[in-house]
């Protein structure tokens, strides 16, 4: 009795002191969030006014949204650049992913490997061929060309395929002497058994596609066409001193990320920790 | 279409020997071409995307050609851009801070796995601390490092403010000062990177069977014995795969120098992929960025092989 208490009493000043190191993690975006609601002349206040005195949330975020460069245009295209990106990569990753672990053909396993191997390619590595290849098939600057970069993922095929794998093949066997075709087994019985797995790879896909900078960078000239993080990058350089704006304006590009990963918390973190400890 | 692979009932009453061997080569043939139809479409888009490219790669580190210039400009040079790389010192200073930035690697595991123990039995509130560590993982790198510079500002920002109240009088000017940018963005990448190998050790953490610290409690181990000598050698699997996830992601960090530094100031954070970056897409030389692009997919390839090699030998299953 006495020493579960004191473990108890262990435990709860663990908790304390861990409290305070996880502060470390999220001031920062609780010092973006209050300066983006201040006035510009008390940013660098100090001490830190954590609950700004002066309160100009409204004109900032309205500077952003409905600015010069409008933010609601850039969080459209962000919006559509990420969800067909994500629906196209779910979809061509669980066909391969499918064909690789329950289809058995010969050639299946080369082809794996082969795919497997383009992992090791550095995306950087292939930049300027794809550059030039954009500019020449009249890909570059387009949404349908950024799109296009994030469908073909070898991760989210390496992924759903281990959990096309559990799949016992007596299932499968069963199915096809009814009569169904692998077709219908996939959409009918795998896909399915694996929606857990479908949903995590589509909400980590949704985050980096909306998290993307480079490829964004690179492949779009056109203002009008800019995701999020690239007119972030923009409207920074141009409001340079204006700190609230530009704090209202990374509230706005981290905020529907947050809802998305509060929203699917467990599926991320399990995707990542399964994901890490099958390697 | 894929359903023609089940036997149907007029091949059923064949004569049991052309059945056998009939309908074996049928369903075979029958599934080459049903795992072709499903494998294509990434095939395809893998063969477009990252194989062509790659390939071209290697093909024009050997050429010297501008991007505004026709393709008839090209003009084949041999191995005159990797000897240009050897006495290029913006190429060197690269390679020798991506090399400096691989320490990140260590550090940011030593905390997450300092971390993963301590969240994994010890406090409460668990799934709190996963997603407040988490955090900077899934947000935006551009919206991150726009925070940090302002955090980073040299006189007015909060972590000078903070220093200068402790006393500290000439704080450093963090991304402004040559010698300090580079530990910076390390600063920022070790904060970012954590909550990732935080999670992927708590995983592994849960994996190890709870009876062999059952045993070491029985045989009265302290805390410090059981991590030396269960913890530590069972999550080593776990650890080699951050070693070596982490050293291919610290090769491709961009983001953060793009939006923070643009490779300086004075060159101090230069690394290949910026320096690639820049001779591509704002000096447009296709030949000498391809030239650069082969050493980082060297350098990311060996490491790779490393892994491969090195998984057997030195990790304990």
């Amino acid at each position: 009795m006495q020493k579960q208490r004191n473990w108890n009493v262990k435990k709860i000043i663990t908790t304390i002191i861990l409290f305070f190191c996880s502060i470390a993690f999220l001031l920062p975006f609780v010092w973006m969030l209050s300066t983006s609601l201040k006035i510009e002349a008390d940013v660098f206040k100090y001490p830190i006014e954590w609950i700004p005195t002066r309160w100009n949330a409204a004109s900032n975020y309205q500077e952003v949204w409905f600015g010069d460069h409008p933010f609601y245009l850039y969080y459209w295209n962000s919006i559509k650049v990420a969800i067909c990106t994500t629906a196209i990569s779910v979809v061509v990753s669980s066909l391969a992913a499918y064909g690789f672990s329950k289809v058995r053909f010969p050639a299946g396993a080369w082809l794996f490997i082969i795919v497997l191997a383009t992992y090791m390619v550095p995306p950087q590595a292939s930049l300027v061929p794809q550059f030039i290849l954009y500019r020449y098939l009249g890909l570059f600057d387009t949404h349908i060309g950024l799109i296009l970069l994030g469908s073909f993922s070898v991760l989210g095929t390496f992924m759903l395929r281990q959990f096309f794998i559990g799949i016992h093949n007596d299932f499968i066997d069963a199915a096809k002497i009814d009569g169904a075709g692998h077709w219908r087994i996939f959409w009918q019985i795998a896909l399915p058994v694996v929606r857990p797995a479908v949903a995590t790879y589509a909400i980590l896909r949704f985050i980096w596609t909306w998290n993307d900078y480079q490829n964004p960078l690179i492949f779009l000239r056109t203002d009008a066409l800019y995701t999020i993080q690239l007119a972030m990058q923009k409207f920074t350089t141009i409001n340079g001193s204006f700190y609230t704006l530009i704090m209202a304006a990374a509230v706005s590009a981290i905020l529907p990320l947050l809802i998305v990963f509060i929203l699917g918390q467990k599926h991320v973190i399990d995707g990542i920790a399964l994901g890490g400890v099958k390697g | 279409m894929a359903s023609k692979s089940s036997t149907t009932a007029g091949e059923l009453q064949e004569s049991p020997r052309t059945m056998k061997k009939s309908k074996k080569s049928k369903i075979e043939k029958s599934e080459n071409l049903v795992g072709f139809l499903f494998v294509s479409p990434m095939l395809l888009g893998i063969s477009v995307i990252v194989l062509f490219p790659i390939v071209a790669t290697f093909i024009l580190a050997f050429a010297d050609w501008k991007f505004v210039t026709g393709i008839d400009q090209l003009q084949w040079v041999g191995f005159d851009n990797f000897i240009a790389l050897t006495s290029d010192e913006k190429f060197t200073k690269s390679v020798i801070n991506n090399a400096i930035f691989i320490f990140t690697v260590p550090i940011t595991m030593f905390c997450a796995l300092f971390l993963a123990v301590i969240i994994d039995k010890n406090v409460y509130l668990k799934s709190y601390f996963k997603v407040a560590f988490f955090m900077p993982y899934i947000s935006s790198v551009v919206a991150i490092a726009v925070v940090w510079q302002v955090l980073f500002h040299p006189s007015q920002g909060p972590i000078n403010q903070v220093l200068m109240t402790f006393g500290i009088e000439n704080p450093p000017t963090w991304i402004s000062d040559p010698n300090f940018a580079l530990i910076s963005l390390m600063i920022i990448h070790t904060w970012i990177s954590i909550g990732f190998s935080l999670i992927v050790y708590i995983a592994g953490l849960q994996s190890i069977p709870k009876e062999l610290y059952e045993a070491a409690d029985i045989d009265g181990a302290n805390s410090w014995y059981k991590f030396r000598n269960i913890t530590f050698p069972l999550i080593s699997p776990t650890s080699f795969f951050l070693l070596i996830t982490g050293i291919i992601a610290s090769f491709k960090v961009f983001d953060l120098i793009a939006v923070l530094t643009e490779g300086g100031p004075l060159n101090s954070t230069t690394m290949l992929v910026w320096h690639l970056y820049e001779r591509a897409f704002l000096d447009l030389d296709v030949g000498y960025a391809s030239a650069i692009a082969v050493v980082l997919f060297l350098f990311v390839f060996s490491i790779t092989i490393i892994q491969w090699i090195g998984q057997k030998k030195w990790v304990n299953y």
